[in-house]
């Protein structure tokens, strides 16, 4: 029983993580490897806002996810748009900026363990016996709640039916008169609020570390590569499955293989079938 | 109405008259290809002498490791095709190899490092035979993984020493064996690359980048070229991981860091990719400013990190593209 709860708790958050990283390569193909350097710098801008102008936690979330959609926007507008297309180039100019944010941080003092954020209801609760905190009952609210509102922004918005479109054709939808770079400008945008939320939502329950960034773009990758990279059922899903799988392994193997099992699955994925489990991408496109 | 100009460049006559064997004819024509490469043996023959303290004398070490992959890397992702991120993992198999047989079987430098770079090359294009067939970005991914899949085994399962690593390994006789040596080893591999790639070898090698199905079409394996070529740098790498872990007499982890996948490529960018010498020149300007930004702490992979965006935006070309150009031919500005 403990394995399905902490199964899905800790599936929800691998999804809450990588559906930006999935929403921003879906759209405009740009592997954004500074996803988890923007998911800690949210963190600390909360911190920061919090701790300096003292305002109101449900206040301070919101201008902090401002401020990251807004950084992450300034990436790709000033930076990225130049290599857009060079897959390579962007992987190492996006990575060499997440490096220089996180250490960054690092050297401007923010490390350690005395950056918290606090939880937003305290207390727990018991579900079949066993204790749940109200924090990641409300990070599976939240994550669930994420995936439907993208599902309709998608499908129901202009804007969303223009990044869908974008998505599946970038030149028809060119032809159309869908401006690509305006929308994977906003594409890097919504990534980065993505990232941010999920900053807000998982780092309460544990400290504020640089080093979490490098972990969470591992993650993030993982399952993107596991689901098919660029589609977002399919990240979805295959945060389930390396989510059961991290807490399975974590119960009856050993806690050190936590970071093993996604890095596995990564190689096993794309040596076996590099489209992933859910990827529409052609076979002929990623190996000879 | 503005007068519309461009640049026009053009060969200079000397480059053209040198290109064929009358080059020899004169002594002007020979300075002419002689002079760029023999600055460079010179200088890299004389940078031991010439620097003073021990500690930047370690530098160059370090320099010419970490040259040896960055010229694995521009071999591979210039002339083969394949992007690799993953120099850590090479330098971590040739480190852990080289202390294995020095600790436990009691080989001297001079035997394991050989052993090393033959053996890690096998046991690398081994791991990394299933994803040949990838491309791209894919490829990419996957060779990043390696060297963190590896270190987290190692510390998960404990062996090898575990978190400590190995320590005790041999060092060199004395420091101009180890320097000498080093840069030698740096000089064969650059020109004997620079070679390779002209052969028969290094067309086929191309033609895997261009154009696979057409290598395909001509009955030739691509695996088999792409194994050959990951061999090749490979074993550049995992010589270099010897030579570490016989200069820190150590072998761990830490080996297994990002810095060795990062580095090369950053030098790669700003010296110039698919030049060969370009690689190997930007890690005698990186490697040594990163020294010298020590005092800085993490700001400097900041700098680092902010000059690689630079470079890998606004000059992508790099110094040595754009030093070869200068060199070779003329500009002028002509009407359109």
């Amino acid at each position: 029983m403990d394995i399905l709860i902490y199964g899905i708790i800790n599936s929800i958050s691998l999804a809450l993580i990588a559906i930006g990283f999935a929403l921003v390569y879906g759209i405009s193909r740009l592997a954004n490897f500074a996803h988890g350097a923007l998911y800690v710098v949210n963190g600390f801008i909360v911190w920061s806002i919090l701790n300096i102008l003292h305002i109101n936690y449900l206040l301070s979330i919101i201008l902090s996810l401002i401020i990251i959609g807004l950084i992450g926007a300034a990436i790709y507008q000033f930076i990225l748009i130049r290599v857009r297309g060079m897959a390579i180039s962007e992987i190492i100019a996006s990575y060499a900026i997440g490096l220089a944010m996180l250490e960054g941080f690092r050297w401007g003092g923010f490390k350690g363990m005395t950056y918290t954020l606090p939880v937003f209801i305290r207390g727990s609760i018991e579900i079949a016996g066993i204790p749940v905190d109200f924090q990641r009952i409300l990070l599976v609210l939240i994550g669930g709640l994420v995936v439907l509102l993208l599902w309709l922004f998608t499908h129901y918005n202009r804007i969303g039916l223009a990044l869908r479109g974008m998505a599946q054709d970038e030149r028809a939808a060119m032809m159309l008169g869908i401006d690509s770079d305006k929308m994977a400008l906003i594409a890097m945008g919504l990534g980065s609020i993505l990232a941010g939320l999920a900053a807000v939502v998982i780092l309460p329950m544990g400290n504020i570390v640089v080093e979490a960034g490098y972990d969470k773009l591992i993650m993030a990758i993982a399952v993107c590569i596991v689901g098919g990279l660029g589609s977002w059922v399919g990240a979805v899903i295959a945060a389930f499955l390396i989510g059961f799988a991290q807490i399975i392994t974590v119960k009856y193997i050993a806690s050190h293989f936590h970071m093993v099992i996604a890095l596995l699955a990564i190689i096993i994925t794309l040596v076996l079938r590099p489209s992933g489990l859910f990827g529409r991408q052609k076979e002929l496109e990623e190996r000879v | 109405m503005i007068e519309e100009r461009r640049k026009e460049r053009l060969d200079r006559g000397i480059k053209v008259t040198t290109e064929g064997i009358y080059a020899i004819s004169s002594w002007q024509e020979m300075g002419y290809l002689l002079l760029p490469r023999l600055v460079l043996i010179c200088g890299i023959l004389v940078l031991p002498l010439v620097i003073p303290s021990l500690y930047w004398q370690r530098v160059i070490s370090i320099v010419c490791i970490y040259s040896l992959l960055a010229l694995g890397f521009d071999f591979l992702a210039h002339f083969v095709g394949l992007v690799s991120l993953g120099g850590a993992f090479f330098i971590g198999t040739g480190g852990y190899i080289a202390a294995i047989l020095n600790t436990s079987f009691g080989l001297p430098p001079i035997l394991t490092i050989p052993i090393a770079t033959i053996a890690g090359g096998a046991i690398c294009t081994l791991l990394l035979y299933p994803c040949l067939p990838l491309r791209g970005v894919y490829f990419a991914i996957v060779t990043l993984m390696y060297p963190l899949v590896m270190a987290r085994i190692i510390e998960a399962l404990d062996v090898l020493g575990g978190t400590d690593g190995i320590i005790g390994v041999a060092s060199f006789p004395n420091r101009w064996i180890e320097q000498y040596g080093l840069l030698l080893i740096v000089m064969v591999s650059l020109f004997g690359l620079r070679r390779l790639v002209n052969e028969d070898i290094g067309l086929v090698f191309r033609g895997v980048k261009d154009n696979d199905q057409a290598v395909k079409a001509s009955a030739l394996s691509i695996n088999f070229y792409k194994s050959i070529a990951v061999f090749i740098a490979s074993s550049l790498g995992c010589l270099a991981g010897a030579y570490l872990a016989h200069i820190y007499m150590w072998s761990g982890i830490s080996q297994f860091a990002l810095d060795f996948s990062i580095i090369p490529i950053a030098a790669t960018v700003i010296g110039g990719g698919g030049t060969l010498v370009g690689p190997v020149l930007g890690c005698f300007i990186l490697v040594p400013i990163s020294e010298l930004l020590r005092a800085f702490g993490t700001l400097r992979i900041v700098f680092y990190s902010l000059i690689l965006v630079a470079f890998i935006v606004f000059r992508s070309e790099g110094i040595m593209v754009y030093a070869q150009r200068k060199y070779h031919q003329f500009e002028r500005w002509v009407k359109v």
